[in-house]
């Protein structure tokens, strides 16, 4: 069974049309790339499939491990195992990270039938995922994302994947703001998380982060349709030649 | 959510006051209005003292000459007090009940549905940390632990019994802390207070229980007029927790309430209040007009008064708990979270009076807005010419959800002496869709994240109350906030 199937899709926000018709379908293990230009539709689609209720979808089918995205609220699909990395990750005052880390574990264990983590059980596992994804113990310890760095922010979005071991992790941007260091650790973090009954919807501007989290599958969105699909070769060739042809065939 | 989305943003601020039950009890009261008359009545079927009565009958006649203020940030229509009941008693078969067995197990039976202990077994299990003291409509209807506290020479219970067995105490203090002259509420209170609690700590004894008086309006058309007169002799140490509901009505109530501490030489007093009087439906209809003076007055050296209030109910509130800090040394603390949802509209805050040398006060302030209310932190820390090294810390943060509630801050800082350190932090947040939905994505529903979102923003407060009650009060935040966040 595919992990997520999504069928003529089309989203608008505040009113507007943004996606016009997406089909995609994403199966366990698989790694599937999206680029675009700017403003093409890529974070609407993932705040779409997220449940942001902002965004409305107006027509189309997704399912999600078999179920229609429909009947589930933004949390249900969380705890489903969907998880987004946001290409603009909030800041929360007063919370710290590690709290707030620990009430999305046990939300998520509790939906899925199992048992609450106690303090030392939780912190054996913040243990075991700082050897995937590497992060400063004072940004466990601040407020969620409160005065982080874009870097620091996009980082502690990965390790917040790691921790809550989604079935499909949807990367919003994850790389940009990175610098090369940590760039390598979030690819490396997502690699390890890489397994054949879990799936990614990478989304990125740029082939490099591509070079390090190789794509089986990689989409040109353009003007809120995928307009090609191809293999991991795609990436590069876009890289040359940019989205010029595609905009401008649309735009005809 | 979308915010413009007022339709769901609308439906999802509805919700239930719990405790909006009437009770079905035989009642006493005068007939409606105010003149010397009534305020006498009062005075005699109460069977005060002469002197007692002739201070209320002061009160009364300088309230004539006092007008309502209206410097507060708060509206509504003009009260008419000629037409509220200014006596409301639950009939009893015995003038005053002798124990519990003596109480109508009707109000029982009302104070249990609000989870509050009247039963003594509790003592007897040796579970019981609580001693309560409650006052349904105007009149004090049980006492619990009362032996318990007198063998250890702590005087606890209504302030009409105080009256009758400790005139003495009562006479020395009452009016001390707040002169009947204040302010217009506190004169009416004056006037014509029902009762309330009454409480003395002797030198040197730590109350080894939370004292607690839990106040029900229940009646309609009455005001609730309690005084409460609370002495920490020197040395001793008390914490005090008041807590309050009514039930829904349509019309507004009236709540004219006085609370005067002492602390002497050496004493401390925590007093806690977790306040849910009927804040009316979402409209604006009904709700309860919170209009309280209290104040502390640290008299001795080394004194120290702390108030912490969870104000979650009323349909106003107009509150400003204070502290004189005569003695030297001497320390208040504020603090206070106060949430506003739909129509509710609240004016609070401080003032803490530096007399004494080397006197501190901090005051911690959460206020938090939703739905269209409106909360104001209103403060003022002023240093007298004798206040040598007198410091203040201030901290006053506002936090709104959806975009039609509004946050205000006056601070008033009066300042005599040069040695004087005050500093005064503000912030204001928002809780936004943006951050709810980042909450949902992790796997958090709504509530959950509203509900954490606003703890995480009122900790340092709870953290000051007693644990039970830090609980409870989280909770009743919780319920306050129901919905705010579509
Ligand atoms: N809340 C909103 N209100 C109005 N328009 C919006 C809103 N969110 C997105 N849009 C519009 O929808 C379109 C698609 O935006 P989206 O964020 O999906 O683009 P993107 O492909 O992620 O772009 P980028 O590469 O710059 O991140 C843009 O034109 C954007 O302005
Ligand atoms: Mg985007």
């Amino acid at each position: 069974m595919a992990l997520i199937e999504i069928k003529d899709l089309h989203a608008s926000v505040a009113d507007k049309p943004i996606l016009k018709g997406i089909n995609l379908t994403i199966k366990p293990g698989e790694v599937h790339a999206i680029m675009g230009p700017n403003g093409s539709g890529k974070s609407t689609l993932s705040n779409v499939l997220a449940g942001n209720e902002a965004y409305v979808k107006t027509a189309g089918q997704v399912l999600f491990d078999g179920k229609d995205i429909d009947d589930l609220a933004a949390h249900e699909r969380a705890c489903a195992g969907m998880f987004l990395a946001f290409q603009y990750p909030v800041e929360i005052a007063g919370i710290s990270n590690m709290y707030f880390l620990k009430a999305a574990v046990n939300a998520v264990r509790k939906y899925q039938g199992k048992d609450q983590l106690d303090a030392m059980e939780f912190l054996d596992l913040i243990e075991e995922k700082k050897k995937v994804v590497q992060i400063r113990d004072d940004l466990l310890a601040r407020a969620v994302n409160s005065g982080f760095s874009g870097g620091e922010k996009k980082r502690n979005e990965i390790f917040q994947m790691a921790m809550l071991e989604p079935k499909l992790g949807i990367l919003d941007e994850t790389d940009s703001g990175l610098d090369i260091d940590a760039l390598r650790v979030v690819a490396d973090g997502v690699n390890a998380l890489r397994s054949p009954d879990r799936g990614f919807l990478v989304i990125t501007h740029y082939q490099r982060l591509l070079d390090y989290i190789v794509p089986d599958f990689v989409h040109v969105l353009v003007d809120g349709q995928i307009v090609k699909s191809g293999g991991k070769e795609l990436a590069l060739s876009l890289e040359d030649e940019g989205y010029a042809s595609w905009v401008e065939e649309k735009g005809a | 959510m979308k915010i413009e989305d007022e339709k769901s943003f609308d439906e999802l601020t509805d919700k239930e006051y719990k405790y909006g039950f009437v009770t079905d009890i035989e009642s006493e009261s005068l007939p409606p209005g105010l003149n010397e008359d009534i305020v006498r009545q009062i005075s005699k079927r109460k069977e005060e003292p002469e002197w007692l009565t002739d201070w209320r009958v002061k009160a009364y006649h300088h309230w004539t000459t006092l007008e309502e203020p209206t410097w507060a940030k708060v509206e509504f229509p003009p009260i008419d007090y000629q037409a509220l009941s200014y006596y409301s008693a639950p009939k009893q078969k015995i003038d005053a009940p002798q124990s519990l067995d003596d109480v109508d197990p009707e109000l029982l039976e009302t104070y249990k549905k609000l989870g509050i202990p009247l039963g003594e077994q509790e003592v007897l299990a040796g579970v019981a940390t609580v001693a309560v003291d409650a006052v349904f409509d105007s009149v004090s209807v049980a006492t619990t632990f009362k032996k318990n506290l007198e063998e250890m020479g702590i005087i606890f219970g209504s302030f009409s019994d105080a009256v009758k067995e400790h005139p003495e105490l009562v006479k020395k203090y009452l009016g001390t802390v707040v002169p009947y002259k204040d302010n217009y509420y506190a004169t009416l209170n004056s006037a014509v207070f029902s009762d309330g609690s009454f409480c003395y700590i002797p030198p040197g004894v730590r109350c080894p229980m939370e004292l607690s008086t839990y106040f029900r309006i229940n009646a309609a058309n009455t005001g609730q007029f309690e005084r409460t007169l609370l002495v920490a002799d020197e040395g001793a140490y008390v914490s005090y927790l008041e807590g309050c509901t009514a039930p829904q009505r349509d019309e507004n109530q009236l709540h004219a309430a006085v609370v005067e501490l002492v602390a002497h030489k050496d004493a401390q007093i925590k007093y806690s209040t977790v306040q849910n009087w009927y804040p009316g439906d979402k409209d604006g209809k009904g709700g309860i007009y919170n209009f309280v003076t209290k104040r502390g007055h640290c008299r001795g050296d080394n004194s120290k008064i702390s108030w912490t209030q969870v104000e979650t109910g009323s349909a106003i509130t107009w509150k400003y708990p204070s502290c004189i800090l005569k003695g030297d040394n001497s320390i208040g603390e504020f603090y206070s979270v106060a949430v506003t949802n739909n129509m509710q509209q609240a004016d609070t805050g401080t003032k803490m009076i530096h007399v004494g040398k080397n006197t501190s006060s901090t005051i911690i302030s959460k206020g938090i807005s939703a739905g269209k209310a409106q909360n104001t932190y209103r403060g003022q820390v002023k240093v007298v010419e004798t206040a040598e090294n007198a410091r203040n810390f201030s901290q006053c943060d506002s936090m709104l959800i959806g975009g039609k509630c509004g946050a205000h801050t006056f601070p008033y800082i009066d300042i005599s002496n040069p040695s004087a350190q005050v500093e005064h932090e503000a912030t204001t947040t928002k809780i936004g869709e943006d951050q709810i939905f980042y909450c949902n994505q992790r796997g958090l529903d709504t509530e959950e994240a509203v509900s954490m979102i606003v703890n995480g923003f009122c900790k340092e407060v709870f953290k000051e109350l007693p644990m039970e009650f830090a609980v409870e009060a989280q909770k009743l935040l919780g319920i306050s906030l129901e919905g705010s966040v579509g």
